[in-house]
Formats: structure tokens, C-alpha cells, sequence
């Protein structure tokens, strides 16, 4: 096998030229794919984690029908004590559940007094939610940012309202709200700080205590919207979501029908949609990737059998069996791919090593100062590998069954 | 016992339409260690004759035996293998691979289809450079070589598996008059050396009465078999 190597590699080093461009295409095209592989991937994992870790967590809970009216936020959708308690439990069984937080969702009248505008606002206990959604705490870009998230009597308003109402940590403000029978109440808060908006649904909601918002809207039962789960390895997302929607989904309503609907954070996201595309359009480069391996390993392949058909005359006639010369072209094939694996994934490795130290950043729909942190996992590394010299293999084997099925006779004859 | 035994052989090809027979119910035996040459003028069927002899092409009828093994009974890869273990072969035109250097063309049958070991590899090689006279040029391509020299270098790759038979077509035909008789000479000390039977085809008198037996094919028939004294007189 080693002979088999050291003919091949001579064979490939005869026509130099070639070789180095079309080793060079392969690189190029493993290059474009790792890099973006590792771009992509980290812009959406970086999404995601904001996306989870700030607002939505990886999964949550709400009583059926809510996320369909979840633009009206509904309270007469709320989950009352005992199915929260249900849900409570469920919970607990699940070992992969880090933390979770309830919240009350609502719409009010936020005044400073001489204007006034609608807001959307999670009530939440603090400690809850900080555990939960870890960075909200970041998203403060004014105010208190030390000690507890929320202070009972506080609020955390929205950038744009504190902006656009000119609202300023300390103000007083005044919240308006019709509760779940319709009858309205008002109270007074302080801005403890403001939070920067993000994309998605949420990202641009306010904050408050859930004691303040039971006073606000009058609940006589301890009502809660929604419970946001943070898992411990959101890699399990799939499987704990299906075990904690099959617990949920043996408590039925009046109708007959589960209770409870479980949904994971994509389908509340229409980030989603991005990270699938930014997945359809991985797929898309990896074919070209493959479609470049293929084209230009077939192509060097078929020439080099038609310009050494004397030569695999000569083998044949002196006992080099087809096999033997099958090899021979696949080996030539597969040192191709092979050095253009190499050299593509040890550029691509640098030129991510060099991207993570340079910190660039870039902005994404609100969000400026985003740091551009490429990383790629050895399997997925690994497996763009496999991938190529596969294809190296597979595109060598047409032109070397074609070299190792020749009459030698006829190839002797060649001129 | 012979090593190559012909009885009523013939082969016919069909160009296009036409059924042309290059081989006309030919008879002969070639023994052991003998140094044969078969003569003629082009289109004779020198080449169709020495390709049967080397299991490269079966023939249409007849029984041709090869080191008593029927050629007309080995498949692709049976006759890839009897080729690698008892056959060498010298080309008209070198036929060296260009990538490899004298050394290396010449390792390359006990590499690629004997598998032989790196160090007998290496004593053999050296053992067939010394043969040839060409050990100074063993690091050297195809292309650094004269004519001669790669004719060398052919015959040492044709003898480095030990065959029982070396064929030769036409392996003097690219080659100036004393170069050519300096390679019939080797060829024919190696056989003294080696043992090995050498079967050469050539249209050159002053080369085939070099041969010690001379097989004269007009036609696609052996018109004559002589010595080769009165085949060189007859040419």
C-alpha cells in the first residue's frame, strides 16, 4: 500500500502545475466552507444565546390557546395556581431544567405624566428570571445594574418608550391596566433602569415585579402567563422537551384536550427562520464544495488516464494486476483531496485563530458592537473532511476502472 | 519439454468488416534457455504472435502453450498474473515510466506486482544494474538517459523477477546499428546469465543472425525455420 502511495504521489508530482491548482481549488473550497461553516454557526449560536439567555429560554409553558392570542396577551389565558403547580411538578422530574421563571404577561398605559403610550411587560420574580434569563441583567444599559434584578415598586422600561417618553432611571411613572374583568387600575413606579432592545418577540417588553403586577391587576388567585425553562445542556432540547410535553400532556381541559402546550424556543422565535436558512445555505455551499471536488478531481483523473495510456500499457503487459492499477488512480485521487484537505482546513483553523484574536465586530437588526467569535467543532471539522476525501475517492474511481479495464495491447499501440 | 509449444495456431481480427488472419495455422516449439528470434517484414505478424506468446491476446484457434500453461485459458486477471510471475518484456520503445528513475523502473515489477520485500528488493536491482552496466546511472529519469542506456534499463526491468521468458519486440528497431548489437550482446549474456529464454522479433539480417534459431513468418505463416546463419543469408 505504501508503494502504492509513493508511485501515486510521484505520478501526481509529473505534472506539477496541475496538481498545485487543482489541490489549490480544493482548498479555496474547503476554506470558503469551514469559514463560513464557523461564521455562521457562531452568529446563530450567538443569536440563539441571546435570544434564550436574555428572553425567551429554551423552552416554556403556557396554557393551551395562549400563543396563538399571545399578541393580546391574554389573562383570562393565564395558568391559575393548581395547573402551575402541575407544571411545577413536571418539572421537577426533569433533570436537565437548570431554572425556571413564571411570569405574568400584560399590556398597560405607561405614563410620565404628560404623555402617554401602550406597553408590554413581564412581571416576574426577580431571582426567578435572573437564573433563568441571564442576560437580561446585561441588557440594562441605564440604571442600577448591582444587587437584585428588580426592586418590588420598580420597573424596567424598554429603551424605546425611555427614549421616546424621555424616561430616566429615578422618574416616577404611572402604569394603567385593565385586569382579567375588564375593570382598570392604576399605580405608580420607579424606573430602576432601562433595557436595551433586541430582535425578536419580547425584545423590546419591560420588566416588573410579579407582586407588583398582582397588585396592578387586581388577581385574587396567583395567575401566571407563562413559565420559561433554562436547560442545563440545551444540546437535550429535543429530548426533554418530549419528555415534559408527554408528562404535560396527560392533564386534559373541559374539552377534552391537554391542558398545557410545551413549545421550544424556535417555534416562539422567528429567528428561526434565519437559523434555517443559515442552514439551507450551509447545505448549499457544501454541495458546491462537493460539486468543485468532484468536477476537478474527475477532471485531472480522466486526463491523466488519457495522457498515460502507454504507460498503463507497459504495467499491464508486465503483470501490474487491474486492481493493482486501480489503486494506483484512486490513490492519486485521494492524495488530491487529501492535500487539499490539509492545507484548506489548517488556512481555514488560522484564519479563525486570527479572527477570534482580531475581536471584530458588526451589527445585527438593533444590536451593535457584536463580536465576531468564528468557532467550529472538531466533528463538524472532521466530518467536512470524511466528506471531501470521499468524494476524492469517488471521483478517481471512474477514470481508474476505465485505466485498469484497458486492453493492453490496444494501450501499447496508443500513440 | 519446451517452453513455448504452437500447434495449428491462428488469429484472425476483424477490421471493420473485413475478418483479417494474421496467424495462419502455425507450428513450433521454442526451447529452454534458447535465444530466438522471429523475422519478417512489417505486417507479417511478428507482434500478433509475440503478443500471444505473451498471454496479451488469446488466439482464434489452435492450442498455443506457454510454459505449458494454455494462453486461450487464462482470463484478464490470470493472464495479468502469469505475465508478472514468469514473462519480461522489452519494448521498441523503452516504454520506461518517465517518473521514476532507473532504479526505481527497474524495482518497480518486484514493487507493484511481485511484492517483493524493500531489502531483497534492493540487492536484486543492484544485482541487475551491475548486470547491465548501469549502476552509475540509478538515480537518474528516462529522460537523462540515451537510447541505449534505456534499452539497458528495460532489459534489467524485463529479467528482475527472474521470468522463465523475455520477450522482445522489435528492441533494436529505435536504436543505431552498434548500440543495437550491444544490446543483442547483453541480451544474450543475460541469457547466459540468467538462463532465461529470449524470443526477439526484428526485421534487421545482421541482428537476427544473432539469434541461435530463427522463425521466418510471411504472411502469418512460419515459412521457414533455420538456424540463423541461413536465415540471415535467406533475408
Amino acid at each position: 500500500m505504501l508503494n502504492t502511495f509513493r508511485i501515486a504521489w510521484k505520478n501526481l508530482l509529473r505534472y506539477q502545475r496541475r496538481t498545485i491548482l487543482t489541490s489549490l481549488l480544493i482548498t479555496v473550497g474547503i476554506v470558503a466552507v469551514l469559514l463560513f461553516i464557523s461564521i455562521s454557526g457562531s452568529f446563530k449560536a450567538m443569536m440563539i444565546g441571546q435570544i434564550t439567555d436574555s428572553m425567551l429560554g429554551q423552552m416554556q409553558v403556557h396554557k393551551r390557546g395562549y400563543v396563538s392570542s399571545i399578541d393580546n396577551l391574554p389573562l383570562h389565558l393565564n395558568m391559575p395556581p393548581r395547573m402551575k403547580e402541575k407544571a411545577r411538578q413536571a418539572l421537577a422530574e426533569l433533570d436537565n431544567v437548570e431554572a425556571y421563571s413564571e411570569r405574568v404577561k400584560f399590556g398597560a398605559m405607561f405614563s410620565n405624566f404628560t404623555e402617554t403610550t401602550n406597553i408590554r411587560l413581564n412581571a416576574v420574580i426577580p431571582e426567578d428570571e435572573a437564573r433563568t434569563a441571564p442576560l437580561l441583567a446585561d441588557r440594562i444599559i441605564a440604571g442600577k445594574k448591582e444587587g437584585a434584578l428588580l426592586s418590588k415598586g420598580k420597573i424596567l422600561v424598554p429603551e424605546i418608550i425611555a427614549k421616546g417618553l424621555n424616561v430616566n432611571p429615578g422618574d416616577t411613572v404611572v402604569l394603567v391596566a385593565n385586569n382579567k374583568d375588564g375593570s382598570v387600575n392604576g399605580l405608580t413606579f420607579e424606573v430602576q433602569g432601562v433595557l436595551e432592545g433586541i430582535s425578536g418577540p419580547g425584545g423590546r417588553d419591560g420588566y416588573m415585579h410579579i407582586d407588583d403586577a398582582r397588585n396592578l391587576l387586581r388577581f385574587e388567585e396567583e395567575d401566571v402567563s407563562e413559565i420559561v425553562i433554562r436547560l442545563k445542556n440545551p444540546g437535550q432540547l429535543e429530548k426533554t422537551f418530549a419528555r415534559l410535553d408527554k408528562t404535560l400532556s396527560q392533564y386534559l381541559n373541559k374539552q377534552d384536550k391537554p391542558a398545557f402546550e410545551v413549545h421550544t424556543w424556535d417555534k416562539l422565535s422567528p429567528f428561526s427562520n434565519i437559523a434555517g436558512m443559515i442552514d439551507m445555505l450551509t447545505l448549499f455551499i457544501k454541495i458546491m464544495l462537493v460539486s468543485i471536488v468532484l468536477i476537478s478531481i474527475m477532471n485531472v483523473m480522466v486526463m491523466a488516464v488519457y495522457e498515460r495510456i502507454r504507460e498503463i500499457g507497459t504495467i499491464s503487459a508486465i503483470g501490474t494486476r487491474p486492481g493493482r492499477i486501480l489503486s494506483l488512480f484512486v490513490t492519486e485521487g485521494l492524495l488530491l483531496g487529501l492535500v487539499g484537505t490539509a492545507s484548506g482546513t489548517i488556512i481555514s483553523l488560522i484564519i479563525i485563530a486570527v479572527l477570534n484574536v482580531t475581536q471584530l465586530t458588526f451589527s445585527f437588526a438593533r444590536q451593535d458592537n457584536l463580536v465576531l467569535a468564528p468557532d467550529i467543532s472538531a466533528p463538524e471539522v472532521l466530518t467536512i473532511c470524511a466528506v471531501v476525501i470521499v468524494v476524492a475517492i469517488l471521483a478517481s474511481v471512474q477514470p481508474a476502472w476505465k485505466a485498469s479495464r484497458m486492453d493492453p495491447i490496444m494501450a501499447l499501440r496508443h500513440v | 519439454m519446451s517452453v513455448v509449444s504452437a500447434q495449428q495456431l491462428s488469429k484472425t481480427y476483424q477490421s471493420g468488416d473485413v475478418a483479417v488472419q494474421a496467424i495462419k495455422d502455425v507450428n513450433f516449439t521454442i526451447k529452454p534457455s534458447s535465444f530466438v528470434s522471429f523475422v519478417g517484414p512489417s505486417g507479417s505478424g511478428k507482434s500478433t504472435l509475440l503478443n500471444m506468446i505473451g498471454c496479451l491476446d488469446h488466439p482464434t484457434s489452435g492450442v498455443l502453450k506457454v510454459l505449458d500453461q494454455d494462453v486461450a485459458k487464462l482470463d484478464r486477471h490470470a493472464a495479468a498474473k502469469f505475465r508478472g510471475d514468469h514473462i519480461g518484456f522489452v519494448f521498441q520503445d523503452f516504454n520506461l515510466i518517465p517518473v521514476l528513475t532507473t532504479f526505481e523502473n527497474i524495482e518497480y515489477p518486484l514493487m507493484m506486482v511481485q511484492n517483493w520485500p524493500p531489502q531483497k528488493r534492493r540487492e536484486r536491482v543492484m544485482e541487475l544494474l551491475s548486470a547491465v552496466r548501469m549502476e552509475d546511472q540509478a538515480r537518474k529519469r528516462p529522460d537523462q538517459l540515451s537510447g541505449g542506456q534505456k534499452q539497458r534499463v528495460a532489459i534489467a526491468r524485463a529479467l528482475v523477477t527472474h521470468p522463465r521468458l523475455v520477450l522482445a519486440d522489435e528492441p533494436t528497431a529505435n536504436l543505431d546499428h552498434d548500440t543495437a548489437y550491444r544490446i543483442i550482446e547483453l541480451m544474450k549474456s543475460m541469457r547466459d546469465e540468467f538462463g532465461s529464454t529470449f524470443i526477439f522479433s526484428t526485421h534487421d539480417p545482421k541482428i537476427m543472425k544473432e539469434a541461435e534459431e530463427t522463425f521466418v513468418l510471411e504472411d502469418g505463416y512460419v515459412r521457414n525455420q533455420h538456424n540463423s546463419r541461413e536465415a540471415a543469408a535467406n533475408a
